[in-house]
Order: C-alpha cells, then sequence, then structure tokens
C-alpha cells in the first residue's frame, strides 16, 4: 500500500509548483473533509499539500474597505473579528454552523467551499454576500466569484495547480445586512438539507439591493436573482416576500435522498428565505 | 432498620458515591476492546458483501494470502459443520446454524456488509490491501430490505427452507415470515362489540440502531494446545465463550474470555460476530490477531432493532373502561429470525386490565444485518402503536388521558400478560403522580403540545455468581461475572457493603474473567442489579455467618450468641462482652471468602411513564422537545444517580427513535446512512434536562426491593412524542421515525 507525502509550503509559488507536479496532490488546511474522505477510501491522495503555513492564506485583514479571509483560516476565528462581525453577521454565523466546535477549529471556508458539497452552509451565504476568490495557479493570480468555484458536487471548476488563496468580502454598505438559515433535523452537527442565505441593503425601509444564496436544492450553490428582485423596491411586505418565496421554489432543482425529499427542500427552502430576508432586514435597520 | 413510616433505613443503598471505574473512564485511562494490545498482535480485516443478496459462486484468496504479512486467510469454508440447535442467552438467541453464518457467509450473502472473508496481516494496511486482492464471484439475487414487501407472496425468499411456524393451517410454502405467534384471552370480537368508543389505526416505524459508542473488537490467541484466551467488551464474557465455543465446536473451558470496558451495548453486545473468526484467524497465523470494526461496519452488519407494522383496534365503554383490544403486528427480523415477537406481543398491552383481546405478531426475514436486542426487544415500537390509540381513545372520550389510563390501569393481583398476578406494580402511583406533576398542568403555546405513554418490560431473572473475599487488612473484594454497563460494580459494593455494615470505600468490586468466576447469565433484561446483587447479598451473608462462626469460637459461645451489627461481631452471651471488627476478626485465622450463585425466577416488573412537551414549526416541520418528565417504578434505587441515568437515557434514545432514527435503504439495499451524520441519534442541545421522578414499590424476592431499570424508560418515549406532535399539529402521527418533511406530509394529507 503506498502512502501519501506531505508537503508544508511557506509560500504561495511553493504551492503551486507542488500543485503542479502532482496530479494527485490535494490542498489540506483544516482536513475535517479531505482526512475523513480518505479514511474511508473514497479519495486517495497522493500528496498533501499544507497551506496553513502561507501567510497569505491565514488571518482576517481590512481589504478595499472589506475584509480578505485566509482560505486556511478557522472558522471560529472569524467569531473572534468584531467588524466583520458587525459587518457579515449571517456570514460568520453560516460558517459556524459546520460540525461541531471541535471541527470548526479546524475547518475552514475555503475547505468549505473547494469541497464542493451543494449542502455546504458557508457557500450560499458568501453568494448572498457577494463574496469574490483570490485563485493563484501557474499562471498567476485571477479573482472570481465564489459561484463559479463549485462546478458539480465534489468538483470546482480549478484547473490542475490552483488553489484559494483567500476570500474577499466587500464592504458592506450602510443599511446593509446579512443573514443565513439552514433546515436539519437535529440542532447542530448536521448536513444542510436545505440552507439560505439572503444579504440585503434597505434605505427609508425599502429595499435597495439584495441577493439570495441557496443551498443543497441544486448540484451547486444557487444565486437566485428573481428572489433578489422580488425584494428589490419593496419594504419586505407580505406580497415581496411571498413572491421572492416563489421565485425561490422555482429556482430549486432538488434530488430526494436519505437527507430529504425534493419536495420538502422546495418548500423548506422559500420558508427559510423568507426568514432570513426578515432576519437581515432586523439587523440593518438596527445599525 | 425501619422507621416510622416502615421505610427501611440503609446506611449506603440510596447513596450516591462516585463509581469504580469513573475516573479512568473521564480521563481516558480506561481499555476499551479495541485498545486492548497484546504481544506478537497482528491485525485482522474482515472483507464485507457489497450486495444485499447473492450467491458466492466461488472465493479466490490467493492473490491475498500471497501477499507479504500477510499470516492467514480464512472464509466460511474454514467453520465447522454444525446441527441446528437453540441457544438461549437469556436476552436474544436463536439457532447456532444462524450464528455461525451471521459470523461468515457460506453460499449466500443476506445483507449488504455480510462477512466473506478474512484476513491477518503484520500491520492494518496490509490487512486492509490484502482484501482489495480477494475475489468473489457473486450472483446477485433480488433483494428485499422492506418488512410489508418481504411478506408479500412474490417476494424473494431469502431461506428457501423456511415455513411459517404457528399458522393454524400449516404451508409448505417457502416464505419469509418465520412464525406467526398469538396470544389471546376471551372473545376479541365480542369485547369491541360490547365497546361503545373504538379507536383504530395502522403504525409502522423503520429499523434502528442501537448507537453504542464503541465499536465491536476482540482480540484473541489460539494457543497450540487448543487453548483460546479472548479480550473483548461485551455484556456477557460468558455469552461469548458459549457461542464461540459452538461455533467452532470447541470445548468450553478451553476457551477464556477477558471482558475488557464496554462504551455501550443497550442490547447489542449479546450476541457474537468477530470472536469465531479471530480464533481461527489466530489458529492459522499462530499470532494472537486483534479484530475490530469500524463504524459503517457496526451500522451495516451488527444487529439493529427491528423495522414494524402494527395495527391496533381498542374499544371501550361511555366510562372509558377498555372492554377488547386487537394488536397485529409484524417486525423486520434482518437476515435470520428473531424480532423479538413473544417480548413485543406480551409488552404490547400489559398495563392494562383488558378482559378480551388478541395479539398476533410476526417474525419477517428481510436483507438487512440480522436484528439483536435493543433495551426492551421488540416491545418499543408496539407500544408506540397502543399508547398512540390509547391517546386517541382519550380524545375521543373526551377525557384525560391519566384518567383513561388509570381507570384501566393494572395493579398488584391483576392477571399479568403470563397468568401470573401481579406483584406489587406501581403504574396507578405513577399515574396519580404524574396528574399532580407540575409538568402536567404548565400551560403550553401556540403549535405546541403534550403527550403521555405507559410502558411495561416484565424484565428477567437468571443466572449470577458471585464471590466475596475479605482480606487480612479487612477490607472487601467483590467478583462477579456480570460486565459492568450501567455502574453495576457501584450497585454490587454497596449492597454488600450494606449487608456487611462496612462503608462503600472498603469495599471494590470487580468483574472477572470466565475461568475466575462461576457462570453468570449476560447482561441484559434489566437483570444484573436484580440477580446479580441478590448472589452479593448471599455471598456476603454467608461471609458474615463464617464471621460470626469465628468470633463464636474465639469467645467460646454458640454461634447463636453472636449478633451482627455495624461492621462488627457483638457477644450476646450473658457472661461474656465484647466486639470484634472485620479486620480483627480477618487477622485471627486468615481472611474468609464464599461464592454463592442464584437463579431467581421471579424478577419484578419494569414500567414507566412519560410526560413529553413539544413544538412543531409549522412551516418547517421541525420538532423542539420542550420538556420531558420521566416517571418510573423503580422498586428500591441502590444507586438513584445511575437509576436516573437509566432512565434519561432511555429517554433520550427513545426521542431519537421518535424523531430523526431509522435505517435508510437505497435501490440496491445497500444501507444508505452507515455513520452518525446520517444515522441521527440525538446530539446534547437536541434535547431538554429530563426530570425523573422514582417512585420506589420494592420487590419483594430481592433482599432491597430492587427491580430491574434499563429497559422500562424506552417503551414509552416514541408514544409519548408521538402523542406530544399529534396535540401540536391537531393530526395524528401513525409513522417513525417523525422527521420533518414526515410531519409536513401527513399535515398536508389530512388537510
Amino acid at each position: 500500500m503506498t502512502s501519501a507525502t506531505y508537503h508544508a509550503p511557506a509560500s504561495i509559488a511553493e504551492a503551486v509548483g507542488l500543485l503542479s507536479s502532482d496530479p494527485a496532490a490535494r490542498i489540506i488546511a483544516g482536513g475535517t473533509d479531505l482526512i475523513v474522505q480518505a479514511r474511508a477510501g473514497r479519495v486517495k491522495p497522493g500528496a498533501y499539500v499544507d497551506i496553513k503555513r502561507i501567510s497569505a492564506a491565514i488571518g482576517i485583514r481590512s481589504f478595499e474597505g472589506g475584509f480578505a479571509i485566509g482560505a486556511a483560516t478557522p472558522c471560529t476565528a472569524l467569531l473572534e473579528h468584531a467588524a466583520l462581525c458587525a459587518a457579515w453577521p449571517g456570514m460568520v454565523e453560516a460558517a459556524n454552523l459546520i460540525g461541531s466546535v471541535q471541527v470548526r477549529n479546524r475547518a475552514t471556508m475555503g475547505g468549505n467551499l473547494c469541497n464542493a458539497s451543494p449542502a455546504a452552509d458557508s457557500v450560499p451565504a458568501l453568494i448572498a454576500a457577494g463574496a469574490t476568490c483570490l485563485v493563484a495557479g501557474p499562471s498567476g493570480e485571477r479573482v472570481i466569484p465564489v459561484t463559479d468555484i463549485p462546478s458539480a458536487p465534489g468538483r470546482t471548476s480549478l484547473a490542475q495547480g490552483e488553489f484559494v488563496v483567500e476570500i474577499r468580502l466587500p464592504a458592506q454598505p450602510s443599511g446593509g445586512s446579512d443573514a443565513y438559515l439552514r433546515a436539519i433535523p437535529r440542532t447542530e452537527m448536521d448536513i444542510a438539507v436545505v440552507g439560505a442565505g439572503v444579504s440585503l441593503v434597505m434605505d427609508g425601509g425599502v429595499c435597495k439591493s439584495a441577493r439570495v444564496g441557496l443551498g443543497a436544492v441544486a448540484p451547486t450553490a444557487l444565486l437566485v436573482e428573481a428572489a433578489a428582485a422580488a425584494l428589490i423596491g419593496t419594504t419586505l411586505d407580505d406580497n415581496a416576500l411571498d413572491a421572492m418565496g416563489e421565485a425561490v421554489s422555482a429556482a430549486c432543482k432538488p434530488i430526494d435522498d436519505k437527507r430529504g425529499t425534493a419536495s420538502y427542500r422546495t418548500h423548506t427552502a422559500a420558508v427559510l428565505a423568507r426568514r432570513a430576508a426578515l432576519i437581515a432586514r432586523d439587523r440593518a435597520g438596527a445599525k | 432498620m425501619n422507621d416510622m413510616s416502615g421505610k427501611p433505613q440503609y446506611r449506603v443503598v440510596g447513596t450516591r458515591p462516585v463509581r469504580p471505574d469513573g475516573i479512568d473512564k473521564v480521563t481516558g485511562k480506561a481499555v476499551f476492546s479495541a485498545d486492548h494490545f497484546v504481544a506478537g498482535m497482528i491485525y485482522g480485516a474482515i472483507l464485507r458483501s457489497p450486495h444485499a443478496h447473492a450467491r458466492i459462486r466461488s472465493i479466490d484468496t490467493s492473490k491475498a494470502a500471497a501477499l507479504p504479512g500477510v499470516k492467514a486467510v480464512v472464509t466460511g469454508a474454514d467453520f465447522p459443520a454444525l446441527k441446528s440447535m437453540e441457544v438461549d442467552l437469556g436476552e436474544g438467541g436463536g439457532d447456532i446454524v444462524d450464528m455461525s453464518v451471521n459470523c461468515m457467509a457460506r453460499d449466500k450473502v443476506f445483507y449488504d456488509g455480510h462477512a466473506v472473508a478474512a484476513v491477518a496481516a503484520t500491520s492494518a494496511s496490509i490487512a486492509a490491501e490484502a482484501l482489495e486482492l480477494i475475489t468473489v464471484d457473486y450472483e446477485v439475487l433480488p433483494h428485499v430490505t422492506d418488512l410489508a414487501a418481504a411478506m408479500a407472496d412474490d417476494a424473494p425468499v431469502l431461506h428457501a427452507r423456511m415455513r411459517t411456524k404457528g399458522l393454524d393451517t400449516p404451508s409448505d410454502k417457502p416464505t419469509n415470515v418465520s412464525m406467526r405467534f398469538v396470544m389471546e384471552k376471551g372473545d376479541v370480537a365480542a369485547g369491541l362489540a360490547r365497546a361503545k368508543v373504538v379507536a383504530r389505526g395502522s403504525f409502522s416505524s423503520a429499523p434502528v440502531h442501537q448507537g453504542y459508542l464503541e465499536p465491536q473488537a476482540c482480540t484473541v490467541a489460539y494457543n497450540s494446545d487448543g487453548q483460546v484466551q479472548i479480550w473483548a467488551s461485551s455484556q456477557g464474557a460468558f455469552m461469548i465463550r458459549t457461542v464461540t465455543a459452538q461455533v467452532l465446536n470447541l470445548p468450553i473451558a478451553d476457551i477464556r474470555v477477558t471482558p475488557l470496558e464496554i462504551g455501550g451495548g443497550f442490547g447489542g453486545k449479546t450476541v457474537i460476530y468477530l470472536e469465531p473468526v479471530a480464533v481461527l484467524l489466530s489458529k492459522k497465523s499462530g499470532r494472537p490477531v486483534r479484530l475490530a470494526m469500524s463504524r459503517s461496519d457496526v451500522f451495516r452488519a451488527t444487529g439493529p432493532a427491528p423495522g414494524t407494522i402494527c395495527d391496533v383496534a381498542i374499544g371501550c365503554d361511555e366510562n372509558g373502561i377498555i372492554t377488547g383490544a386487537e394488536v397485529t403486528f409484524s417486525g423486520s427480523a434482518g437476515a435470520f429470525p428473531g424480532s423479538g415477537t413473544h417480548p413485543a406481543a406480551v409488552c404490547s398491552l400489559a398495563p392494562y386490565k383488558i378482559p378480551d383481546y388478541r395479539i398476533v405478531g410476526h417474525d419477517v426475514v428481510t436483507n438487512m444485518a440480522c436484528t439483536a436486542a435493543y433495551r426492551s426487544p421488540g416491545a418499543p415500537p408496539i407500544i408506540f402503536a397502543v399508547e398512540s390509540i390509547v391517546d386517541e381513545l382519550a380524545g375521543k372520550l373526551g377525557m384525560d388521558p391519566i384518567d383513561l389510563r388509570l381507570r384501566n390501569a393494572i395493579q398488584e393481583g391483576d392477571p399479568s400478560p403470563s397468568g401470573v398476578p401481579f406483584g406489587p406494580i406501581g403504574l396507578k402511583e405513577m399515574l396519580e403522580a404524574a396528574k399532580v406533576h407540575p409538568h402536567w398542568s404548565e400551560p403550553l403555546e401556540a403549535n405546541q403540545g403534550r403527550g403521555i405513554a405507559a410502558g411495561y418490560w416484565p424484565n428477567f431473572g437468571g443466572q449470577s455468581t458471585a464471590s466475596v473475599s475479605l482480606t487480612d487488612d479487612g477490607t472487601v473484594i467483590v467478583t462477579t461475572g456480570s460486565p459492568d454497563i450501567g455502574g453495576s460494580r457501584a450497585s454490587m459494593a454497596m449492597m454488600a457493603a450494606e449487608v456487611i455494615g462496612l462503608p462503600y470505600d472498603s469495599v471494590r468490586a470487580t468483574v472477572a474473567d470466565t475461568s475466575s468466576i462461576g457462570y453468570s447469565m449476560l447482561t441484559g433484561g434489566s437483570r444484573t442489579t436484580f440477580a446479580t446483587g441478590k448472589a452479593v447479598v448471599e455471598a456476603t451473608e454467608k461471609v458474615v455467618d463464617g464471621l460470626k462462626a469465628r468470633a463464636a469460637s474465639i469467645w467460646g459461645v454458640d454461634a447463636g450468641a453472636v449478633e451482627w451489627a455495624g461492621g462488627e461481631a457483638r457477644c450476646t452471651a450473658q457472661d461474656k462482652e465484647g466486639t470484634l471488627s472485620v479486620r480483627e476478626l480477618c487477622g485471627k485465622g486468615g481472611p474468609i471468602s464464599a461464592e454463592a450463585t442464584v437463579n431467581p425466577p421471579d424478577p419484578g416488573p419494569g414500567i414507566a411513564v412519560q410526560i413529553v412537551d413539544v413544538e412543531v414549526d409549522p412551516d418547517t416541520g421541525t420538532v423542539t422537545v420542550l420538556r420531558v418528565t420521566a416517571l418510573q417504578d423503580v422498586g428500591r434505587a441502590i444507586h438513584p444517580s445511575y437509576v436516573e441515568g437509566q432512565m434519561q437515557g432511555g429517554v433520550v434514545q427513545g426521542i431519537g427513535w421518535a424523531l430523526n432514527e431509522g435505517y435508510v435503504f437505497n435501490a440496491k439495499g445497500q444501507l444508505d446512512n452507515a455513520g452518525f451524520l446520517d444515522y441521527r441519534i440525538p446530539v446534547a442541545s437536541d434535547l431538554p434536562m429530563i426530570s425523573t421522578v422514582m417512585i420506589e414499590v420494592p420487590w419483594p424476592s430481592h433482599p432491597f426491593g430492587v427491580k430491574g431499570v434499563g429497559e422500562a424508560p424506552i417503551c414509552p418515549p416514541m408514544g409519548a412524542v408521538a402523542n406530544a406532535v399529534s396535540a401540536a399539529t391537531g393530526v395524528r402521527m401513525h409513522h417513525l421515525p417523525m422527521s420533518p418533511d414526515r410531519i409536513l406530509t401527513e399535515v398536508a394529507a389530512a388537510q
């Protein structure tokens, strides 16, 4: 039985070099998905490239009025960043619904995104927030929307040698906030049956802009522009929320599986999006 | 010993000392099965079937055997052929041939996860690689995992020779229904005809797993002289010894089983899976072998509790007096018969006086791991159905559900399901305590509901041996053969301390290996504190007799002139006086010891009542359990904290069973949720603090009045939760688990 090698590069260039030279190499940050999958025999990495020693991949910093979060930053670290929690409370909550506290002390949003599970909790919230990623690779660096990373369950659009270095959140405008809710049969330590993230900006009681992200209702997390459009220009009255719910349900393309039925997912996505929109509105108004 | 109220006053019994294994378990020092290490040990691994039902045409292990580091390969061909024979293990049991085939498949595999071959190698990774080199040629057969489908006329038949036992007219048709069992009294049709109100319903439940945290594992050393040493956790080291000997045709005395700490069993460790395989691997390799299951192996290949379908009809007169009841149910036994049909039938209507009833149960094999005992095996999902209908009946009558149960509750002297009159049983006491409990009258808010249910389990007695040895300094060692699964070492030490009159800390309790203590039936049937406790009390009394005899000889008086009290001998002869302590007596003539073996046929019954409040989110179907009050007739609580722990644990497992647990099979018949992520046992944040009310109605045939408490508390929760959900939603729930999508579906269907 062959055993995998382990590398802990200190620079982006070194990591790209290792990834480019070995097609069987896999990025490891917290390892909370990858190690479990390897132990179960579902993946067989030839090498682990640990990015936790790359300074750009660790920590939270201010960036262009918003934030840049190193892809290998553990989820619980987000809770300790007061400005980030104030600006994007829904996104921080979403990242801190993953697994258990012990898991989140290791698990990262970068890993949650690149594991490409359609049920990843942080991804609909990042989509709603309009987050982007800094991707490094053999041909240099590029910035792409979070929405473009997952391409199918367990698959990403990243080319060989590429990896996500950091996740960038835009500046939160005045009157803006966000919220994320998920449905699970338990209270924690579970995988979303449905997830819904809503980000919006309120001005004088009217919704100026909005983004709605959904998880676990399609092969990849969705940005539902029609749902956002149903909110923009309204006071989030019942008619607007009903219209948003209809747009959310219409966008769902779920499957029946052991975690929930397609009809339950379609129904509950609308319920959660509606509730999340109201929480985000209340948070925005409290500012 | 008695105060004015007549309740005995004990020094040790009823207190809450720290359990002797507590520190090791909290600090991680305790050695569980997979932690055990023996010098020279190698590592076993088992290849398991990916098919739910298939014929094995051939197995080629040659490449695996040739891999460097591989020391042994075993298949079904290495197992001796056996004659069919029923093995009674107290709780559980079955045919020895089935037990052998369940350890290792022969010509067919009966479920996804069925063992087909095993290897032992110098490292775990070599063993894993060797498994990949084994080629099994399967002829995949049609499978059936669903209970109702398995009973259909055109169902794939698992066992070609199976015919239904217990039919009024015997049939020669091959079938998956292994048995039909009928229990009846009077004329059920007349009973139901006399009723003014009849409630009926059809219910079902998914198979569930015991969910113990410690996967099965064992280490085995086969010596060249034929003697075998086994180290393993289980609910019965003697059970491992007996079944391993019978599966392998070995003399029982050649096998010595040393029990290790057990990480939960709940009935699931009353059967063996690995030990005979490990014996054969050790014999072939000449090395000690450790075999350990993964979590996925545990879910796929170890016994779940059966899935069920159950039709219930209960009728009563205008005053709420039950006139007749009919219960017809089936349970999925998995690969081999034994879904707990008898106990399910016995328990289903036991709490109520019913003049005319008829209970019909069916045991049905399916392409699922063979079921094993799980706390009150067979009974809980049938009790769920009955308690739902009792609730429905109360609703139709406009009667308080406690009042309806009180009007029909059994009490001492009423006939039990076996026909023998009930002894002291505290059902009415519990229902009356529930009625005045603040919980029962606390106001509820919108979308909230309250449910109540009762549940009965007969408990078991059985054979137990205990020895009590004094040491030179007067401290005491209590040795039993009953694995400690719920704090029994503490309880044994407490009972011995009470009898001999010494402090708890002067008594140490251990669990011995099978060559160091006489036979004890496994820890199951809620029997250990009752039966093994009785053996401990008898052995301690013998030791006290020995101490008194020695004191008498020292004093030169008749034994009758020595009284034992407060941990010392006192001379009552007129012309002499004095006292001698245990230490003084042991110092003169050496330590004293004694052994006792008991086999009490008359255990006290288990009976419990629970009140549950829930809130149901009407938009998502999510259930939040708000409050639980668990009442139980505990006979006498030796260690109240561990009794409360049993009650709370039963509630937690029952809430899981009610709301989210359940086996999910894919289209190929493979278990689709073989892990704790998707097999959803409750997590701590799912639960409120569970209040307990211990009602002590002592049982006369135990020296302290003990009734077994381990199983009754899992009987009421599903009915209580379902009745609460039904109250919150206004819609009767019929299927377990009541997952969020199931609740929304049932509510939508009703509207």
